[in-house]
């Protein structure tokens, strides 16, 4: 079979087209976002909020209206939830997290269970992205639209407040608007994404293409192009790879991109992993690689915090 | 959201004619049950650099935090520029640098996108810079030094060098106040020179700075005033006369001998 032939084939299928276009929007999206969220430091945040829309999607079911409604109105509630336990108790993040998402979870599953007739659970967990309609392609491409251009418009916004909340505040920035906008925005991307691998998957489209971009860039925008290309890519060979290969869509997706950020920690860096191993087996040459000023303006200078840790300890 | 270009005002003239640049009035904050300021005031007036002196725990981040509209004092009044915090801090008149440990050196941003920062509240919703705000970052850049650095990747410059990125901000932001937060802690000599020298330039065009440090070595030829902090303002005036055997030992718990001005244990009173 030529080359042509074993990418057009299964475009042939209006299924297999819809799950592409489907599978490509949400990563896009989720790769923007995934940027912002791994430099913020909430990649757990994404976690909850996937989960915690499971009730969100089932009532949605039940009642009939759109699943995304259902899943962002949980979603949001959900990080509402935690802010709120979070700025009332002395618990730390993490723990508020938690106990917030696993209980939303549990509540999905009690109703799902409780109507069993009515809805797939495996859908909704794992993704059934060959069987979307077109109605739903057009609700995920809308706002994955829209959660995207809102996300660009404000980059730089996003980015000085992940780099600098204190400065962001002291110029007069709203850095609470700023916060809630991004989670807003993050609730919005597992609605878009949800439909494509399903809300335990999504997960890694919210996290592993910001975290492989990052080994890649010393610019942020750097970074957002790199995610960007890297997901499309493993979307792609996920699709084509699921229907060549005969497995699960979402997982073939999710294992291309982790299959990308493996390559990218082994071998994509001067400083990848392997080449350090090559660099520390006896017999090869020392010295090929460069010190950071940072390693250098230690060894020459003396500094100050140093001799006062010497002092005090003395 | 942002303020006019108009309300920025170029250094030279005060924006409240005799107000001074910091009025703090009997301003204490508790955190749960622990006094971190108890009944503080300090004024100061334009162009002057500040020492703001005490062991950690002493309530210098605090009082920082203060003035930055974090905390809301349980107590007392915060004005700068005869305005509030807030309104101070929408009008562009204050810059803050961070300690080198609340920075994440890893974040994939330039040295001119982070001196770019500076200028954000002065610019639309998108914060897309104009050529007159790249040329104030060029400038800035140009002032501390770091113009062939522009396009690193912060974490790759020594720890002088990251100092003066911050300083190169708040100089883009053209800010009348600038909060130093241990500016020379893990910082070599002739780095620190270069830092003072580019403060005291700053001073020079009516721009005061208020610099926290627990570390009393070079506060007597670089402040002009020094505030000596224990929750409480134990002396506010000539650094010659603030830092006094009696204050020190007050300050710090013990009284230092006298080639050494510096404490050997400065009592560590848990975090403010």
């Amino acid at each position: 079979m030529d080359v042509l032939a074993f990418l057009v084939e299964p475009l042939q299928y209006g299924f297999l087209t819809r799950a592409l276009a489907v599978t490509v929007a949400a990563a896009v999206v989720a790769a923007v976002l995934s940027c912002w969220l791994i430099l913020m430091g909430w990649s757990l945040m994404g976690d909850a909020v996937s989960h915690a829309v499971l009730p969100g999607v089932a009532l949605a079911y039940i009642i009939g209206i759109p699943f995304s409604i259902g899943a962002f109105v949980f979603g949001a509630g959900a990080v509402a939830l935690i802010g709120i336990v979070r700025s009332t108790t002395k618990l730390k993040a993490d723990t508020v997290i938690g106990v917030v998402f696993t209980a939303l979870f549990a509540a999905g599953l009690a109703i799902v269970s409780a109507t069993p007739s009515q809805i797939d659970l495996m859908h909704i967990l794992f993704g059934n992205v060959l069987g979307v309609s077109s109605g739903d392609v057009w609700q995920v491409l809308i706002l994955g639209a829209v959660t995207l251009a809102i996300l660009l418009f404000k980059r730089r916004d996003l980015t000085l407040l992940a780099f600098d909340r204190t400065h962001a505040h002291v110029i007069g920035l709203n850095t609470r608007f700023l916060s809630a906008l991004l989670l807003g925005l993050l609730a919005l991307t597992v609605v878009v994404g949800l439909q494509a691998v399903g809300i335990i998957l999504v997960v890694a489209m919210l996290i592993t293409p910001g975290a492989t971009a990052f080994l890649l860039s010393r610019s942020f925008d750097r970074m957002l192009v790199i995610a960007v290309v890297l997901t499309v890519a493993a979307s792609v060979t996920g699709i084509y790879a699921s229907y060549y290969l005969d497995i699960s869509t979402g997982a073939a997706v999710v294992l291309s991109q982790a299959i990308v950020f493996a390559v990218v920690y082994l071998v994509g860096r001067p400083d990848g992993v392997l080449w350090q191993a090559r660099r520390r087996r006896p017999g090869s040459p020392v010295g090929g690689r460069r010190r950071s000023p940072d390693a250098v303006a230690a060894a020459v200078a003396p500094r100050r915090g140093a001799d006062d840790a010497a002092t005090s300890g003395a | 959201m942002s303020s006019m270009p108009t309300d920025h005002v170029p250094p030279g003239d005060d924006p409240e004619d005799g107000a001074p640049i910091l009025d703090v009035r009997g301003v204490s904050v508790t955190y749960d049950d622990v006094q971190a300021l108890d009944d503080v005031s300090v004024s100061l007036r334009a162009g002057s650099i500040c020492g703001l002196i005490g062991v950690n725990g002493s309530g210098k981040s605090t009082l920082f935090k203060a003035l930055m509209g974090l905390v809301a004092p349980q107590q007392g009044t915060v004005e700068l520029f005869g305005r509030t915090t807030a309104a101070a801090r929408r009008a562009g008149l204050v810059a803050y640098m961070p300690q080198a440990e609340e920075v994440d050196w890893t974040f994939p941003v330039s040295v001119s996108d982070v001196v770019g920062m500076g200028v954000y509240g002065r610019l639309g919703a998108a914060r897309r810079l104009r050529p007159a705000d790249r040329a104030a970052v060029g400038e800035a850049l140009e002032r501390v030094g770091l113009t062939d650095l522009g396009r690193r990747q912060i974490g790759r410059l020594s720890g002088g060098q990251r100092k003066r990125v911050f300083i190169a901000r708040s100089i883009a932001q053209d800010a009348r106040l600038l909060l130093l937060d241990e500016p020379f802690a893990g910082v070599d000599q002739a780095s620190e020179r270069t830092m003072t020298a580019l403060l005291r330039d700053l001073r020079e065009e009516g721009r005061s700075v208020l610099v926290s440090t627990h570390d009393l070595a070079g506060v007597p030829e670089f402040c002009d005033e020094a505030v000596l902090l224990h929750r409480r303002v134990l002396a506010h005036g000539h650094p010659a006369a603030v830092l006094t055997q009696g204050n020190l030992a007050r300050a710090f718990g013990a009284a230092p001998s006298d080639d050494d001005p510096r404490p050997l244990h400065p009592a560590a009173t848990g975090e403010s």
